[in-house]
């Protein structure tokens, strides 16, 4: 504990001083994430001295971990008590941490069906631009007293604030779970996604992508034993081998299939969020996406310039949804300049961002740039 | 008769005066049916669920399109007036309390469901639809809300937005901000702005997360995009008697532990047992010391398994009785003290008052027992009821009004109970928000450093503080009249600062 509190001290006190002397900080755990977001500057500040898993009580379906503390260690310790984290956060490299997972925001395959790292969020302390140590929210599933603070530090990217410790909601392993595949064009996977969308069935991930020139469509089920065996039964196509289904829909989450593969080429992963009644995009010239989260999210490699990005931004837009510069190629052209990572913001909504950023933050200590390009 | 005014009568002049400025400034946007100020008119909206405290508002607006709602704000902006938003009036903690020299924003007009739409399993809705009616709405195509208030009926969904509204079923289903896509609506200014969107995230910070039981004191909500969810083809419920509160909490917590997550999990004690017994004679077990009510949904196959898994934890933790229901109506009347406890409250006493903290479930016997020794304490009697699945109590103070004692010693009960939550590792306000009757009881559970901050939240949504201001969080200088100002780490926060 001391050494805990100790570490929460070096951090504060390291703070406080960057406010003083106007110092940027650059906050960083296992470093996973470096590629997601405007590249991050200023010295850094490293959160791994804050580990360890502060409190957990499996029938209280919470737990309190301290942002340093590796996802895997986490994901361990609920594993061995029958839970796990519904959300199925992408790691994206070993050493990921709890607090990188909440500051990205990110999560896997489940998104759709289970909800997002915010979700599951329900408390966190967090140190301010000011060096202050506040904690919001707390380890009870319904808490309405004051702002919900907690929540909007998951995807913030370190623009708020350190976060210190984190409370997560967390939800026992379903009993029963199964892979079907079917195959099917793009076009008809959307409508049938959204067709089983409407009906009580055990969903809980879906992935289509084209490979070697043919559709196909991923269904995962999970839930109770009679759920999933009735919904597989009813569903049809063609069931896949348990060990070989949870390898795959492991390597989608963590971006590892081969479709994901940009390193050699010039492209740059697009990341799309959209309604899951989106039609198919009109942004054939890309070839076909990757869709997953029942067509919430697909996915295209095109290249990082401000032509593709326009025409990318557009079509989402159109759709309802936004577009984001996920991962830049290795070796490709820096466009980060005139190409931003993150898609714009409605006026006022941007004068809030910035205001928060300034309330939480008034020194400019963390990187605020790293969401959006505010001076 | 040339006497110069008292200091009241001088008060009472500016705020005649004032009124009248706002009222011609509001003529300019506003068709006269759309404007009332005077007492007669405005006293229906002097409180809401809260009746304890009451405020007539200078005026109260009710404009029927978006352009008018803007033209309000921008009006009011100007004149530095404060607006506090108001849907159904059914809040239980006063937020839609008036503010003396400001505008009640009845947002009552705002009432059309504008799309369900069957295959995106979402419905566009305007602020003043009651939740119940968007399941109703949603029902033909086997869809529905799932947050469910027990005030469903009545309140609307701006007013669930802002308090995060939550109900029986949302230990599986969720709160408002889990069923939530997009909330539109106008900035403090009357500037049109959008939390969240139509795809599951939005560009930059998720602002729909602070929105989202915010209270009206950062944006004014006019229309919402909410998720339908397939409806459960069955549902079934156990009603289990225990003969000891500690084997009850006990049981809730051995339910969750066996990875079972109901579709609601709700308590009763003896006391609100035979209060709603006498209200719907529903054949609720009157012997027992608590009664737990845990519900399974979901496909016949799915609810079979459930029900019998349940069933064996809970007749291992020792329930003394255990009925399952057979049908829809069984379930509706096993449901249906549950769901009537308050009315059942105020049958037998002239008046109660709910409280609505949250403790962790393990805490769920202590604080029992605790209320039970509070209720000695200050001589009142208590009834309880929980959402038990996910910790959040709802005792129910008896007393009487009209005897001043009884008023000052619920106070203080209802206080205990809100503090004594809170140092069980719990939260003052689990679902029906802080409004002003909580802001003493969040002196206690945040320091002034964290206050301050939401304050600095307040300020980016809204920076000169004229939405619904003076409630959720209080003021420094409230928190050191209340004394309660949380000491953590033995460091009393700004120790630089005057007490007393």
């Amino acid at each position: 504990m001391s050494g805990i509190d100790h570490a929460l001290g070096q951090a504060v006190e390291r703070i406080r001083a960057a406010a003083a002397d106007g110092t940027a900080l650059r906050i960083r755990g296992g470093g996973s994430k470096d590629f997601y977001g405007v590249a991050p500057r200023g010295e850094l500040l490293d959160t791994r001295a804050l580990a360890g898993i502060a409190s957990y009580e499996p029938s209280e379906l919470v737990v309190t971990v301290r942002a340093g503390t590796s996802l895997a260690e986490l994901e361990a310790a609920l594993a061995e008590k029958g839970q796990c984290l519904a959300f199925e956060p992408p790691h994206f490299a070993a050493g990921a941490t709890v607090g990188g997972m909440v500051a990205a925001g990110l999560a896997g395959p489940s998104r759709a069906s289970v909800g997002s790292v915010r979700d599951y969020v329900l408390g966190a302390t967090l140190v301010n631009g000011r060096g202050e140590v506040l904690s919001f929210g707390g380890q009870v599933m319904k808490n309405v007293a004051g702002y919900d603070v907690s929540r909007v530090l998951a995807g913030s990217l370190g623009t708020l604030g350190l976060i210190a410790e984190v409370s997560l909601k967390v939800l026992p392993v379903p009993p029963a779970e199964a892979t079907l595949e079917f195959a099917c064009d793009q076009a008809d996977a959307l409508r049938l996604l959204n067709e089983w969308g409407g009906r009580p069935l055990p969903l809980n991930a879906s992935c289509w992508f084209e490979y070697a020139g043919a559709g196909a469509l991923y269904l995962r089920l999970r839930g109770a034993v009679a759920a999933v065996e009735a919904a597989c039964a009813h569903l049809g196509g063609e069931r896949k081998d348990k060990d070989r289904a949870a390898a795959d829909w492991q390597s989608l989450r963590e971006q590892s299939l081969p479709w994901f593969d940009t390193a050699a080429g010039p492209d740059a992963l697009w990341r799309l969020s959209v309604p899951q009644t989106a039609p198919v995009l009109e942004l054939e010239a890309f070839g076909a996406p990757l869709v997953e989260w029942h067509g919430g999210q697909r996915w295209y490699k095109a290249p990082p310039t401000p032509a593709a990005a326009a025409r990318i931004r557009e079509a989402a837009r159109a759709a309802g949804g936004h577009a984001t510069l996920f991962r830049l190629p290795a070796h490709g052209e820096a466009h980060e300049a005139t190409v931003p990572r993150f898609d714009r913001l409605e006026p006022a909504v941007e004068r809030i961002h910035r205001a928060l950023m300034r309330e939480f933050d008034p020194h400019a200590v963390f990187d605020r740039g790293r969401l959006h390009a505010f001076d | 008769m040339n006497a110069p005014p008292s200091p009241t009568q001088h008060a009472s002049l500016q705020k005649t005066e004032r009124q009248s400025q706002v009222v011609r400034a509001l003529q300019a946007h506003l068709p006269a049916h759309a404007l009332i100020w005077h007492a007669e008119d405005t006293t229906p909206y002097e409180c809401d669920g809260l009746t304890a405290y009451r405020q007539r508002p200078l005026v109260v607006a009710l404009p029927e399109t978006e352009a008018q709602v803007a033209a309000v704000l921008r009006t009011c902006h100007a004149l530095g007036v404060p607006v506090v938003a108001r849907g159904s009036g059914t809040g239980l903690s006063g937020g839609a309390m008036p503010h003396e020299m400001g505008v009640t924003l009845s947002l009552a007009k705002f009432n059309r469901i504008l799309k369900i739409d069957p295959v995106a399993r979402t419905a566009l809705v305007q602020c003043g639809v009651r939740n119940l009616a968007i399941s109703e709405a949603a029902a033909p195509y086997n869809l529905y809300y799932a947050p469910d208030p027990s005030s469903q009926i009545a309140c609307s969904i701006g007013g669930n937005v802002a308090e995060n509204s939550g109900g029986v079923h949302c230990l599986k289903y969720g709160l408002t901000l889990h069923n939530v896509l997009q909330v539109r609506g106008f900035t403090a200014e009357g500037e049109p702005v959008t939390f969240g969107g139509e795809a599951l995230d939005a560009a930059g910070l998720d602002l729909l997360a602070l929105v989202i039981g915010s209270e009206g004191m950062l944006a004014v909500t006019i229309e919402v995009t909410v998720k339908l969810v397939p409806k459960p083809q069955l549902a079934r419920c156990i009603m289990a008697s225990f003969d000891d509160v500690r084997k009850a909490g006990d049981a809730v917590a051995a339910v969750i532990a066996a990875g079972i997550i109901p579709a609601g999990l709700e308590m009763m004690d003896k006391p609100m047992t035979a209060a709603v017994e006498d209200f719907v004679h529903a054949g609720y077990d009157l012997e027992a010391a608590a009664i737990l009510l845990c519900e399974s949904d979901g496909t016949p196959e799915e609810v079979e398994e459930e029900i019998g898994r349940m069933t064996a934890v809970l007749r291992g933790c020792g329930a003394t009785a255990i009925a399952v229901s057979n049908s829809e109506d069984e379930r509706m009347r096993f449901w249906s003290g549950r769901k009537n406890a308050f009315p059942a409250s105020g049958r037998i006493s002239p008046d109660y008052m709910c409280l609505d903290s949250t403790i962790p479930r393990k805490r769920l016997a202590d604080i029992l027992l605790a209320i039970q020794a509070m209720e000695q304490k200050y001589g009142l009697r208590c009834c309880n009821v929980f959402h038990a699945g996910d910790g959040n109590l709802h005792p129910l103070v008896l007393f009487d009004a009209n005897d001043p004692d009884e008023l000052h010693r619920c106070e203080l009960f209802g206080a205990d109970i809100l503090e004594t939550s809170v140092a069980m590792g719990g939260t003052v306000s689990g679902e029906h928000g802080v409004g002003v009757e909580k802001l003493n009881s969040m002196c206690v559970q945040f320091t002034a450093a964290e206050n301050e901050q939401m304050f600095g939240v307040k300020r980016a949504f809204d920076h000169e503080g004229m939405l619904n201001p003076g409630k959720v969080i209080p003021t420094l200088q409230r928190c050191a009249e209340y004394g309660k100002q949380v000491v953590r780490g033995g460091r009393l926060p700004h120790p630089e600062l005057p007490r007393f």
